[in-house]
């Protein structure tokens, strides 16, 4: 069951296809799955303001519901470290086509994970886990399991990557924290059957998971047609 | 047994192949139909299914399909227990309507029918419903392998390689369009039935959400479940802009969910064989560390990179198990023997340097599987090794397979190991993915 929240957010989505990045982390807020402290201003000031409440240095990200993949149009800016490059920032955003405001979100850290959901048509709602960030089709390097997922079955995702040894302490590098990753990833799960068929696919890319938490930094919720 | 269609002209037509041999190389009593009646084969030919005065178990339908309908309505009138619905011209070439008309008849009656548009049955000792002469047949034994098939044409194929690798079956079954009897219905069939260790698939698709049902009923079922897709590369990566979209592609997704349910997909033909045969000996999941005992470098070292390139471990022996095998080797060996994994025995190795390494892997748990390269050239073997070696394997059950040259003067040493329960390959691939059904076997 989806909160009364969640339904508006879905009924306002409706007419662009797809749910606006703030909106999106605001749905998984609904279902308790992590997302950074973030704002959506559509003003300068609110951006400002916003950005001193959260603490520099901070990313923005473009609003637009013409642009589904941000950083292809130079529509994401992370490491702003002031006032005046955020004003600056919010400027060249403003000219980009659709332009609807500006996220601005809190620094995230850690190894960069996908989690993602798809209506199978065989198999119905799928849960996938893999190496995230932004060259997620060049390695490829995911696996799918049927939702819901069992608590068991995210360690057992993780050691099926074959860059799984990056999530488990490679090198002196921190591991990720698998009872957070796991607590994030079967909310999310939760929320993927709650949606049912009303969803083609979900990308929550990157997910930032360090030895602390998983926070989804950027999600995109992609309806069926 | 009727079969509706036969033709007082025309031979060859499927409906008489199958009436022959019922007729002649079955224990089944078989009825012709055809509506204009007369006499078959000095047989009393009925007019419609319905007419004939005993029981009828099965009726096999090959007639044109504008006539399936009215001969559906004679089985359903009659009381027959189910029927095969050879004939096609249904959804394959247009015409869904006349297949739903089929299918809501036969629902409402609850009347069981396989097809359209497919081969049928083929119940080893039994009865076949295949419309393909038995001279131009190959037929597998009674045995425990359950096979199921989307495609008429492979099924009779798979029937080949079973046959080659001695592989027995329990039921085929070719389900065509599958518009009544589907890949689930014969899984609880298959599942229910004694004589079945192991069911096979092979799947085109499935329709919506099905397939979520099917691993739900196979993960639940205690049988191996073996499952070879077609396909594969037709990737469902539409246009939709998100990442999982296209990374999930149908096949990534069938694949994934497949090894999540402890179903071990084959991905092709040979595989199907190699772990059809090695689950109907060893149905449980193993980790795959696997022993290999050879008297061969070469083999063992090219069994070693088989192994690792389907993922299975060559773990390292300890220092113990190599020492408890070196005592027990013969004299001559002994020194020479290099006994760390794989456990290479050489040429000079005889019956007993075989028993003793066998035994001592069987039972140390620092492997899960023995990979056994048996090369009978080597003179110290002798034709008694097989059953030797399976007696020791059956002391403690550990998984054992063998790989021996399948040549006819070797036959007594592979009926040694097959009639003892114990799965021999023809190739060393062969034998490492008989070890690797098993590890696909465990839910990744």
């Amino acid at each position: 069951m989806l909160s009364a929240e969640a339904e508006k957010i879905m009924a306002a989505a409706r007419p662009h296809g797809w749910v606006l990045e703030p909106e999106a982390l605001r749905l998984l807020e609904t279902a308790g799955v992590p997302v950074p402290r973030f704002a959506w201003a559509r003003s300068k000031a609110i951006a400002l303001e916003a950005a001193a409440g959260i603490g520099y240095p901070v990313v923005a990200k473009v609003v637009s519901p013409q642009i589904m993949h941000k950083s292809d149009v130079e529509g994401v800016q992370p490491g702003i470290a002031d006032g005046e490059s955020l004003a600056q920032v919010y400027e060249r955003f403003s000219r980009l086509p659709g332009f609807e405001g500006t996220v601005v979100a809190e620094m995230l850290s850690g190894h960069e994970l996908i989690v993602g959901a798809k209506v199978d048509f065989q198999f119905g709602p799928v849960i996938l886990l893999g190496v995230g960030g932004t060259a997620v089709e060049i390695y490829k390097d995911t696996t799918t399991r049927m939702a819901p997922l069992q608590a068991s079955d995210v360690p057992s995702m993780l050691g099926c990557l074959k860059g799984s040894r990056l999530f488990t302490g490679h090198r002196g590098a921190a591991a990720v924290n698998l009872a957070q990753l796991t607590d994030m990833a079967l909310r999310f799960s939760d929320l993927v059957m709650a949606l049912g068929d009303r969803i083609d696919s979900i990308d929550l890319n990157p997910v930032f998971c360090s030895q602390e938490r998983c926070v989804v930094a950027d999600a995109r919720i992609v309806l069926a047609r | 047994m009727a079969v509706a269609g036969v033709s007082l002209a025309n031979e060859r037509h499927p409906a008489n192949v199958i009436y022959n041999k019922i007729h002649l190389r079955y224990p089944v009593k078989v009825y012709p139909v055809n509506p204009k009646g007369g006499v078959f084969k000095r047989d009393r030919v009925y007019r419609g299914v319905d007419e004939i005065p005993g029981t009828v178990d099965l009726a096999v339908i090959a007639v044109r399909a504008e006539l399936v309908p009215e001969t559906l309505m004679q089985c359903i009138r009659k009381g027959a227990g189910g029927a095969v619905i050879i004939s096609g011209g249904f959804a394959e070439s247009g015409r869904a309507d006349l297949q739903e008309r089929i299918t809501a008849m036969a629902r409402e009656a609850d009347f069981p029918f396989i097809g359209p548009n497919c081969l049928g049955i083929y119940s080893p000792g039994h009865f076949d419903t295949f419309f393909l002469p038995g001279e131009r047949l190959v037929r597998p034994n009674p045995g425990n392998v359950g096979f199921v098939s989307q495609s008429g044409g492979v099924l009779v194929d798979q029937m080949v390689k079973f046959t080659e690798q001695g592989l027995g079956l329990s039921l085929a079954v070719s389900i065509g369009n599958k518009a009544l009897i589907r890949e689930i219905d014969l899984l609880r069939h298959l599942a229910a039935d004694p004589d079945t260790r192991v069911i096979a698939f092979y799947v085109e698709g499935f329709g919506r959400n099905e397939g979520r049902a099917f691993v739900e009923q196979a993960a639940a079922i205690r049988k191996p479940v073996v499952v070879l897709k077609a396909g594969k590369t037709a990737e469902g990566s539409r246009a939709v802009g998100s990442h999982t979209a296209s990374l999930a592609g149908d096949y990534q997704v069938f694949s994934d969910v497949l090894a999540q349910h402890g179903i071990v997909e084959a991905r092709n033909e040979f595989e199907l064989t190699c772990f059809c045969e090695s689950l109907s000996h060893y149905p449980r999941g193993i980790d795959g560390n696997v022993g290999i005992v050879t008297v061969s470098g070469g083999h063992g070292a090219l069994a070693c990179d088989i192994c690792a390139d389907l993922g299975l471990q060559v773990p390292r022996l300890s220092e113990a198990v190599t020492e408890e095998i070196r005592t027990s080797l013969s004299a001559n060996i002994r020194d020479i023997a290099s006994l760390e994994n794989p456990v290479d025995l050489t040429g000079s190795a005889v019956d007993d340097d075989f028993v003793a390494a066998l035994s001592a892997l069987s039972r140390t748990p620092e492997v899960d599987s023995v990979l056994l390269l048996l090369l009978p050239y080597s003179p110290g073997i002798s034709s008694d090794l097989g059953a030797r070696l399976s007696y020791v394997h059956q002391q403690n059950g550990k998984p054992l397979v063998a790989y021996v040259p399948h040549v006819e003067k070797y036959r007594i040493l592979i009926e040694g190991f097959e009639l003892n329960n114990v799965p021999v390959a023809s190739s060393i691939d062969g034998a490492a993915f008989m070890v690797e059904a098993m590890r696909r076997c465990r839910p990744c």
